[in-house]
């Protein structure tokens, strides 16, 4: 049985055991976090009301319908709700942390920001929210955003790369040109002029964090294809009357993709840092948005509470721990010397 | 004469790998032995276990040199020993030389090293040896760095290096493998003198069977790590004992005995040139020819052989005539003009000649299965084949060429050189092609397989009427499969005609001197 070039690499990748449980923990987090909604949430998963099931996590119910006085959303951590949920064969199944990362808890005992306790396991923050609930959704809107800023600057990298590595000459002349001068574009402040005229968004960091993104990237491409475009296999693909078009999608692209994929953990991990410390700065996402970075200034702000930064710290910590180990281990794995 | 050094019963292995087994000679002082064998044969390997060079190697068995035990000395003492009493060259001169250093230099630190000798001793020394070993103005030349010298000079300086103490041994490791024929007899010649008027010995190690006959005393033929055969030259060819040696020594390409008879032209060129262009600052441009004008004519079902030393233009030449690099002149295959031919017609047209390059390991894309590799130009040419004919022409051709049919899912690494090769022939000859240009395509194999190869290609020009347009710096080769032949130099061509006149009666001298040098002994 012959296994392919990429089968190979996954077997090295395999036997740096400290890269592939990385990439196991990282996965599980990842796909954990995706269901965010069922592990941390305000509303019930499913509510048995006289007889009835309600689904509160999916649809939105007035506190009239469970016997409430007000035409308004049911607060579910209101106790006068929660006692006609629990009374005579009504019952309600909660997520194992009953916050979202939004929810403002009007009946808490102790004030804001509150130590970890039974009611907040990682305490709340200066507003009142669950640190516990931020850290799950700021953790999988941080991985979002990063693969998404990835996945946008390394398409853009590979495409303009690859045309100025492929075409070399003029073309290739121009764009490193446009590269130098993009490149030397001061990007913090330009951030900041940027989000003083709009309102920040995700989607607006996303254009801008990508539109200098690339460059990194498409330097090594370039590279890349300007030493695979001399090789034999392409002038022998030329000589078999294969189109450009064919030649860079079939034998130049793949075999320039090593230093793509050695780095995407690191563009991933970077890509994190980098929505982290504009959060962190005030630059970034709303506040109402779960951010580690915003979490951070948080925990600067009140270093008595001594939660807050703790906790984020960790997380972040770990998150770029493991892209890094994912990173090395995929570096190695690419590396052909090795059996 | 008193054994010089004697090697006995010598293992050498890269961890569990073992590369040499049980190999024993000897050498007498003032000898020329010659150590032969196949890339792979782990002749490399012995030779630098005589010196202990490579630290990576684990070694066993006995060295002896002048009585002394090697194996089990301490590296300081080696240390003395290298350069001093034995010296080495190696085959790619370039890189054996560091490139940020003058050659003098070089040459005046093993000087330095072993004699202490001041520096303006040393350089004398230096100049002394570089006019020795043949290099002209040894003077001006003392103070040049490498990339400024020619290959044979640098061979030359190399030698020179390693002549500085007047070394009992020079292990010479391929010297001549990377030089042009001519550059090649002269270096020979140079170490034969040398080694006459030193009176060192020298141990010569080769593939080519030409230079022993023609340079050494005696010969150690190795195989897969074992020597299998020792004896004097005279023995040795005359009447080779183990098969390996026999085989080897048929190795050498026959002569081709076509008929000489007359067959239409398939493909004609008229005048071409080529001139690759520099940019020189922001507007200016320098323009260097190529090639000056060359025309030729490529009969059908035969075989066109172009001769030429490196920078004789004639990869450019062959990359020119299949439209894969910018050129003027004339093209026409079977009454297609193919110069004039762009965008999707010329793809089209690409069907009809086909290329097959010099280094296997190069030219497959080592992402893509060999069905993938043999059938893509199939999908493009043959739109009108579907999945399970596409496979089975790709398997028919695969088998055509040798190769078991099994290999069309695998990738390839998992093949030797003279398979590549053979894969590489498959994906020419899967299109019907009516003509192939080979570009060097036995250079990079073995003799005993470059022979198979060659008769390969033979093969398939009998049966398919296929023309052969075949480069290659190697006279014997061309001899055993052009028809007709082509002697370009500085591009431009020297002389051409059928091939067994060219070879027999050669009318330039330029012609002459390739031959003499080429053919050797034989």
């Amino acid at each position: 049985m012959s296994l392919t070039p990429g089968q190979r690499a996954w077997r090295r990748f395999k036997a740096n055991r400290r890269g592939y449980v990385s990439l196991w923990l990282f996965a599980i987090l990842f796909v954990l976090t995706l269901g965010a909604e069922l592990l941390s949430n305000d509303r019930p998963l499913l509510v048995r009301y006289q007889g009835e099931f309600y689904y509160p996590v999916l649809f939105e119910y007035n506190e009239t319908v469970f016997g409430g006085d007000f035409d308004t959303p049911a607060d579910y951590l209101d106790p006068y709700i929660r006692d006609r949920l629990s009374a005579n064969g009504n019952f309600a199944v909660f997520a194992p942390n009953p916050y979202s990362y939004n929810t403002l808890n009007y009946f808490a005992k102790a004030p804001n920001p509150a130590p970890p306790s039974s009611a907040n396991l990682f305490g709340t923050d200066d507003r009142g929210r669950d640190v516990l609930a931020r850290l799950i959704y700021g953790f999988r809107l941080s991985v979002l955003f990063a693969l998404a800023l990835t996945v946008v600057g390394t398409l853009v990298g590979i495409v303009l790369g690859g045309l100025q590595g492929y075409f070399g000459g003029r073309l290739d002349l121009t764009l490193q040109r446009v590269i130098e001068i993009w490149g030397s574009l001061p990007e913090l402040y330009l951030l900041i002029i940027l989000s003083s005229f709009f309102n920040p968004s995700l989607t607006l960091l996303l254009v801008l964090l990508a539109l200098f993104g690339w460059m990194g990237l498409a330097d090594y491409v370039r590279a890349e294809f300007l030493k695979n475009r001399q090789m034999d296999y392409v002038l022998a693909a030329r000589s078999l009357g294969l189109a450009d078009r064919q030649i860079m999608w079939r034998h130049v692209l793949p075999n320039s993709l090593t230093p793509v994929l050695a780095f995407l953990p690191f563009r991933v991990s970077g890509a994190i840092l980098a929505l982290t410390s504009l959060d962190f700065l005030g630059l970034g996402v709303p506040a109402s948005t779960p951010s580690l970075g915003e979490m951070l200034a948080q925990g600067k702000d009140n270093l008595d509470a001594w939660w807050i930064a703790l906790s984020t710290f960790t997380v972040l910590t770990v998150t770029l721990l493991l892209l890094i180990f994912i990173g090395e281990g995929l570096r190695s794995a690419l590396d052909t010397r090795k059996g | 004469m008193d054994q010089l050094l004697s090697v006995e019963d010598l293992h050498a292995g890269f961890g569990s790998r073992v590369a040499v087994r049980g190999v024993s000679f000897t050498v007498r002082a003032g000898e020329k032995v010659a150590l032969v064998g196949e890339s792979g044969s782990g002749k490399t390997v012995t030779a630098q276990a005589l010196m202990r060079l490579n630290p990576d190697v684990t070694l066993s068995g006995a060295v002896r040199f002048n009585g002394e035990e090697l194996l089990g000395v301490p590296e300081r003492r080696l240390r003395q020993l290298r350069g001093r009493e034995m010296a080495m060259i190696f085959q790619e001169p370039m890189s054996a030389l560091n490139p940020v250093y003058t050659i003098g230099n070089q040459i005046m630190e093993t000087l330095n090293q072993h004699f202490g000798l001041a520096p303006r001793e040393a350089r004398r020394q230096a100049i002394a040896l570089l006019a020795r070993t043949g290099i002209p103005d040894p003077e001006i030349k003392v103070d040049a760095y490498p990339f400024q010298l020619s290959g044979g000079q640098r061979q030359r300086a190399m030698i020179a290096m390693a002549l500085a103490c007047q070394p009992k041994l020079l292990i010479a490791d391929e010297p001549t493998t990377a030089l042009d024929v001519t550059v090649q007899a002269q270096i020979l010649a140079l170490l034969d003198e040398l080694q006459r008027d030193l009176g060192m010995a020298v141990l010569f190690i080769t593939h080519d069977l030409n230079l022993v006959r023609r340079f050494a005393d005696r010969v150690a033929v190795m195989k897969d790590g074992e020597v299998v055969e020792t004896g004097t030259v005279a023995e040795v060819f005359g009447q080779p004992a183990h098969p390996y040696t026999r085989e080897l020594l048929a190795s050498r390409p026959d002569t081709l005995d076509d008929a000489p008879g007359q067959a239409a032209p398939r493909l004609q060129a008229e005048s071409i040139r080529v001139a690759f262009s520099r940019r020189r600052g922001w507007f200016g441009k320098t323009v260097t020819p190529v090639l000056h004008g060359i025309s030729l004519g490529v009969p059908a079902g035969r075989t066109l052989g172009i001769v030429g030393e490196s920078g004789s233009g004639k990869t450019t030449l062959g990359l020119a005539l299949m439209r894969l690099i910018q050129a003027e002149g004339q093209v026409t295959l079977d009454s297609t003009r193919l110069d004039t031919l762009s965008g999707q017609a010329l793809r089209a047209s690409r069907r009809d000649y086909q290329v097959v390059f010099q280094d296997p390991f190069a030219s497959l894309s080592p992402r893509l299965t060999v069905g993938q590799i043999v059938g893509e130009g199939v999908a493009l040419h043959f739109p009108e084949l579907d999945e399970t004919a596409r496979r089975q022409r790709v398997l028919d051709t695969l088998t055509e060429v040798g190769l078991a049919a099994d290999s069309v899912d695998r990738y390839p690494h998992e093949f030797s050189g003279g398979q590549r090769q053979r894969i590489a022939i498959a994906r020419a000859l899967v299109l019907r092609p009516k003509l192939i240009l080979l570009d060097e395509p036995t250079s990079a194999l073995d003799a005993t397989l470059q022979k198979q190869v060659l008769q390969l290609l033979r093969r398939l020009q009998h049966k398919y009427g296929l023309s052969y347009l075949f480069i290659s710096h190697d006279l014997a080769v061309i001899r055993a499969v052009a028809h007709e032949v082509l002697v370009l130099k500085d591009g431009k061509v020297v002389e051409s005609g059928p091939t067994r006149r060219v070879f027999e009666a050669p009318s330039q001298p330029y012609t002459r001197d390739l031959l003499a040098a080429a053919l050797l002994g034989t």
